[in-house]
């Protein structure tokens, strides 16, 4: 059996405790522009834009893969720029050839940050069809390009990694 | 559910693809079927209905062309635990016990007008589509088996292990339940089922996949030719697969 006073010097160690960690968890998120700093925002992609603004994206994009999720299952509604299959087609980080495997990886950057479980790549693969490292079907080894001048020049859909400043905000160092 | 069809647009391609189809094997018997793809974006439709016409005397025992396909196509490989790993299409051996005649033919789901499976579905995982393929949304299953109880193919399996390396068309995991999905995913960009492509590939030609719907698809034309039979017509489940010889 405890006693109160015990009891209460216990709980007022919770208490602190539990505000500590509550600050700690406000802190960043009303630090602003701060977000490249864990990492969890590092933006892996290609092209040069994301098929939505990437605030509305990091906000919404769990609402626009499970509508997107219902027309193709049950509808059948192939080929929209919402699907699964075509986000870890520009977002798949080189190294890894995945969106999920590493805390570097697009997906599980915020979402290890987060601590939200995702729970999509028990089923789907989180690789791209044609693997990332892979090269674009026109380009042969001998012209692999070597700035991103050659590269535009080659082709516009050439695959290339960008350091993100898309909306103004700073993302941070992209993944090279 | 939209079923909306830019019918001009679809008389034209109609029309082209008439002009143009020359493999005429007889009258009214092609040896390939008209093109059917969907544009992106829009909705499978009513107006198909997707079946399979399978003819056990061109299927011979042994044969697992279409087996080993669906594998490879679909991911289903052995775990290493025969019991409980999945299968989405077997090939079974019908013996007639007096005469000795046998037959060997594909067993799986067969996409029923009147599905079992959907029936008993508790979560509503378990549909139809429009176009008749009979499928397993993995997002709302929970995994009863039910379904698996219901089916009288046997067509349904649970699957017991975690997977890695999915095919990117075909997401497949632990904890639900799955079969044949006439390769939605190969139909929906106007190909036909990996069973159905490896048995012509091997020059079997046992199967024929179609739209049954259309009087005049390949499919239909033979139905309202041959004689063919569904497995357990007595249930009149309506299957969208056929057999020929059996």
């Amino acid at each position: 059996m405890i006693n109160p006073a015990k009891r209460r010097s216990v709980l007022g160690w919770l208490s602190a405790a539990l505000s500590a960690l509550l600050l700690a968890g406000v802190m960043p998120a009303t630090a602003g522009d701060e977000h490249g700093e864990h990492g969890a925002h590092k933006l892996i992609a290609k092209g040069d834009k994301c098929v939505r603004d990437v605030d509305d994206m990091r906000r919404n994009h769990m609402k626009i893969l499970k509508h997107q999720r219902d027309e193709t299952m049950r509808k059948g509604v192939r080929g929209s720029q919402d699907s699964l299959k075509n986000c870890i087609e520009c977002h798949v980080n080189p190294k890894t050839n995945s969106v999920a495997s590493s805390k570097e990886d697009f997906c599980m950057g915020c979402h290890s940050y987060a601590a939200v479980k995702l729970d999509c790549f028990e089923c789907h693969s989180s690789k791209p069809k044609t693997p990332a490292g892979g090269m674009h079907p026109i380009v042969t080894p001998e012209q692999k390009p070597e700035s991103k001048e050659k590269q535009s020049g080659l082709s516009g859909k050439m695959r290339w990694q960008m350091q993100a400043k898309l909306a103004g905000l700073n993302m941070g160092e992209g993944v090279k | 559910m939209s079923n909306d069809v830019d019918n001009s647009r679809r008389k034209f391609i109609a029309a082209g693809v008439a002009g143009t189809a020359g493999l005429v094997l007889a009258p009214g018997v092609t040896l390939l079927d008209m093109a059917n793809a969907r544009p992106a974006g829009e909705a499978a439709s009513s107006t198909k209905r997707w079946g399979m016409l399978i003819d056990s005397t061109k299927c011979a025992t042994g044969c697992n062309d279409c087996v080993s396909a669906c594998g490879k196509e679909n991911g289903v490989a052995s775990t290493g635990h025969p019991e409980t790993d999945p299968q989405w299409i077997r090939k079974i051996e019908l013996k007639e016990v007096k005469s000795g005649k046998s037959h060997s033919l594909p067993m799986m789901c067969q996409h029923c007008a009147e599905p079992p499976c959907v029936d008993v579905c508790p979560t509503g995982a378990s549909f139809k589509r429009a176009d008749g393929i009979v499928l397993v949304d993995r997002h709302i299953c929970i995994g009863c088996r039910y379904c698996m109880m219901a089916c009288p193919y046997k067509a349904r399996s649970f699957v017991h292990e975690a997977h890695e390396d999915q095919n990117p068309d075909v997401p497949r995991g632990k904890g639900c339940v799955e079969s044949c999905t006439l390769c939605v995913h190969r139909i929906d960009k106007d190909q036909q089922p990996a069973c159905v492509e490896a048995c012509s590939e091997g020059n079997h030609g046992a199967m024929l996949f179609g739209d049954l719907n259309d009087p005049n698809s390949e499919i239909s034309k033979r139905i309202a030719t041959y004689a063919t039979t569904q497995v357990r017509a007595d249930l009149a489940l309506n299957t969208g697969v056929r057999y020929q010889g059996i």
